[in-house]
């Protein structure tokens, strides 16, 4: 748990030398618990208080990283139980399981969905970051073909790789030894094998335990047998255990700073129904799953699952914002409206569903407000009718239309005159003050 | 190292908040921890899930929604038995055709129906108003009248219409369900307005107004959470009234829900997402704390009865 400045303090050699920038130890002391300041700072700290001071500074769930090179993702580091104390930082791994069974044709088909399942959403790219290869039905000859397939076809995309024996993990990672695969898992049976097999390959190690207390026991052993990338899996595999052991072991971590399971937690989130293992795979995101295991990905359901991991990892202090442009709402011809709003996420998504709802094709312009809502941008004077005209007129929203006519929000309704004057040529038309006034206004015009 | 389970202590419950009458009647509400938490709480109700009716055809739902409901929905009778048979908890009947900008149908057009609606279902009934906020107020006050003693959720009570509204509930024994826009405080400051002016505050359902998701969903998932947090632990009664939340109006009007597999391939087929858009938005409006889901796909509605089961365990 992180040491308060006085408890800091006391481990600092108390000398208010100023080398460090800080007119006393004990001011040090309150930046370095405030997370403004880095103790390598401090010259004449000692070793025994950089070896105290790193582990407090260490955060309650490790981070661990999968793979290497452009396509590695970090998961854990997480530091609170609810999106809005703080963040959610590290968004959660999907994965595609692949068994050893499906070597060959179907094993080649997963591989190009993986290959295949970049999306943009909100200007972030997104995809299903990892290959999960099973020794489901087969043997540790399939399996390293498997393993031997994924590496040859998707070459960056991280591996997990699933065996309960250490001589068919042997076989598949050493095929991809040096990209940092993920190891599950060690048992209580195989913890000794595996937890050697990872060691040597510099791998991360996944711990698999029926129940807390069972995992809580062999993460402490899988530790002292010299492993420190750890993921946990507790058996959860029902919805109902999953939001009780994740929470369980997220708030043992965060709030007791109980290090046997401060580490990501993975999950099959396997169903026979796609649509259900959609659901479920849902409720992992959103409570404390570092890593999802899942049977299929559909474009559809990745679709749904990457936008829900967007959304609740979603900075909360920090407005999310759509591309400054001119979008093209159905079937817009010249002569069809022209509508400007912020860039302010929800504002674009609530505005661009209303005029959808309103069959009245139309051209809505975009701006860049640091994505601000329509009345905050306006009272930061970043809505002002100078910034609007320029942008009107740079960002070639004029060629779209053949008409001079902008609509704004009602709430800037004050800006018409300004903007009259400075889009010489122009008229202003006010239009409503809500969103879901729009359809009504905008058929009218019609 | 032995685990000791960190359990939270809660002080504050939900209220239950009983709607119908009868072997089919419905509770929610009841829970005395955060969703789901049954180590250190109890949940006597599981959350309900309603599908939605409207007064007038559903010529403008998208066409996947259309077709999953078939020739129903030409008559809100037939469209609310198709509902109950489904295996919808309830039926939220919208009363969209009042709307002005729809058919403008007179509040005793909307009574006559209301009362037809809850006449063919032994499964309690919700009763929408168009979202128009004054037209609403009539429309509700005559349907609350049509409908007196069969224990219905009325709605929605908005800042702009909350007297008019909640007098109609409570003259006619109904519970309301009041909606305050994307934010704790708003959400709180309703529910103490309808308190003063004297209305019971266990017989009303918070609406802390939907999105859907990939639009906005974080927002309303977060506030939810705020909201059961001060129930709970600080232990606010003017939070603790049960949450509903109406996402089948959200989520069948974006484009994942809409657009055909030919013009956006990369997002797969669309019967499949729009199912999977309906079920994972109420899956994550299950998991924030909804006691009451309002949807409109049968098929999604049955997902989330199924994770709604797993979780109850």
């Amino acid at each position: 748990m992180a040491l308060s400045g006085v408890e800091i303090f006391k481990h600092l050699p108390k000398t208010n030398c100023k080398k460090c920038g800080h007119p006393t130890c004990l001011a040090f002391a309150m930046k370095l618990a405030a997370k403004q300041a880095s103790l390598d700072a401090c010259p004449d700290a000692s070793d025994d208080a950089k070896k105290i001071l790193g582990e407090s500074a260490a955060p309650p769930i490790r981070d661990i990283t999968l793979g290497t090179g452009d396509k590695a993702v970090k998961v854990g580091g997480e530091i609170c139980m609810f999106r809005h104390e703080k963040k959610f930082f590290n968004p959660n791994v999907f994965a595609v399981a692949i068994k050893a069974s499906e070597a060959g044709d179907v094993a080649a088909k997963k591989i190009e969905a993986v290959k295949t399942s970049e999306i943009d959403r909100v200007g972030q790219k997104l995809r299903v970051d990892a290959i999960a290869v099973t020794d489901e039905g087969g043997d540790a000859a399939k399996f390293a073909a498997v393993v031997k397939q994924v590496v040859d076809g998707v070459p960056g995309v991280p591996l997990i790789l699933v065996s309960k024996n250490p001589a068919t993990i042997e076989a598949g990672i050493a095929l991809c030894a040096d990209k940092k695969p993920l190891i599950y898992a060690a048992t209580a049976e195989n913890a000794e094998a595996m937890a050697k097999i990872a060691k040597e390959k510099k791998a991360s190690l996944a711990v698999f335990a029926d129940g807390l207390d069972a995992l809580t026991a062999l993460s402490e052993k899988v530790k002292a047998l010299g492993v420190e990338d750890l993921v946990l899996d507790s058996g959860a595999r029902k919805a109902k255990d999953m939001i009780e052991h994740f929470t369980i072991m997220r708030r043992a971590a965060i709030k007791k700073n109980f290090k046997p399971l401060g580490y990501p937690i993975i999950t099959f989130a396997t169903r026979d129904d796609s649509v259900s293992e959609a659901v479920t795979a849902a409720i992992g995101t959103m409570k404390y799953a570092s890593i999802i295991v899942l049977s299929s990905v559909e474009k559809w359901k990745m679709l749904a699952l990457l936008s829900l991991r967007q959304n609740i990892y979603t900075d909360p202090q920090v407005p999310m914002q759509v591309a400054q442009n001119v979008y093209k709402v159905g079937d817009a011809k010249d002569n069809s409206p022209l509508l400007i709003t912020t860039n302010f996420s929800l504002s674009y998504f609530i505005v661009r569903g209303e005029v959808e709802n309103s069959k009245v094709p139309s051209w809505l312009a975009v701006m860049d407000n640091e994505g601000l809502s329509v009345l905050t941008a306006w009272a930061a004077g970043k809505f002002t009718a100078s910034k609007i005209a320029q942008f009107i007129t740079e960002s070639g929203a004029e060629k779209n239309v053949s008409h001079k006519e902008l609509i704004i929000p009602g709430y800037v309704a004050v800006l018409s005159g300004a903007l009259e004057e400075k889009l010489p040529g122009w008229k202003i038309t006010v239009g409503p003050r809500e969103a879901n006034q729009l359809p009504t206004f905008l058929k009218a015009r019609a | 190292m032995a685990l000791v389970i960190p359990k939270e202590t809660y002080s504050g419950k939900i209220y239950n908040v009983q709607l119908g009458s009868g072997a089919k009647a419905v509770t929610i509400g009841g829970a005395s921890a955060l969703p789901f938490l049954g180590f250190e709480g109890t949940f006597p109700n599981k959350p309900a899930v309603a599908l939605e009716v409207m007064d007038i055809a559903p010529d403008d739902w998208p066409e996947t929604l259309r077709k999953a409901i078939g020739s129903a929905g030409s008559n809100p009778v037939q469209w609310a038995k198709f509902c109950q048979q489904s295996g919808a908890d309830m039926v939220a009947l919208r009363l969209m055709g009042t709307h002005p900008d729809q058919k403008n149908k007179s509040p005793e057009e909307a009574a006559k129906i209301a009362a037809e609606v809850a006449a063919a279902i032994d499964i309690p009934l919700m009763i929408l108003g168009s979202g128009h906020a004054e037209k609403d107020t009539q429309v509700l006050q005559a349907a609350a009248a049509a409908t007196r003693g069969k224990n219905c959720a009325i709605g929605k009570a908005v800042e702009e219409n909350y007297k008019t509204v909640a007098a109609a509930a409570m003259a006619n024994d109904h519970k309301l369900i009041a909606m305050s826009q994307l934010d704790v405080n708003l959400a709180k400051q309703l529910n103490i307005l309808l308190t003063q002016m004297g209305f019971d505050k266990e017989r009303i359902i918070m609406d802390p107004m939907s999105s859907a998701l990939g639009y906005g969903l974080e927002y309303t998932y977060s506030v939810m959470e705020r909201i059961r947090l001060a129930a709970l632990l600080q232990n606010d009664p003017m939070m603790q009234t049960p949450i509903v939340c109406d996402i089948g109006a959200n989520v069948w009007k974006v484009k994942e829900t809409m657009a055909s597999d030919a013009e956006m391939p990369e997002w797969g087929g669309l019967e499949d997402r729009a199912l999977a858009w309906e079920s994972v938005t109420a899956s994550a409006m299950i998991t924030a704390g909804a006691d009451m889901l309002i949807m409109r796909h049968p098929g999604a509605a049955a997902k989330a009865k199924e994770v709604i089961s797993e979780l109850m365990g």
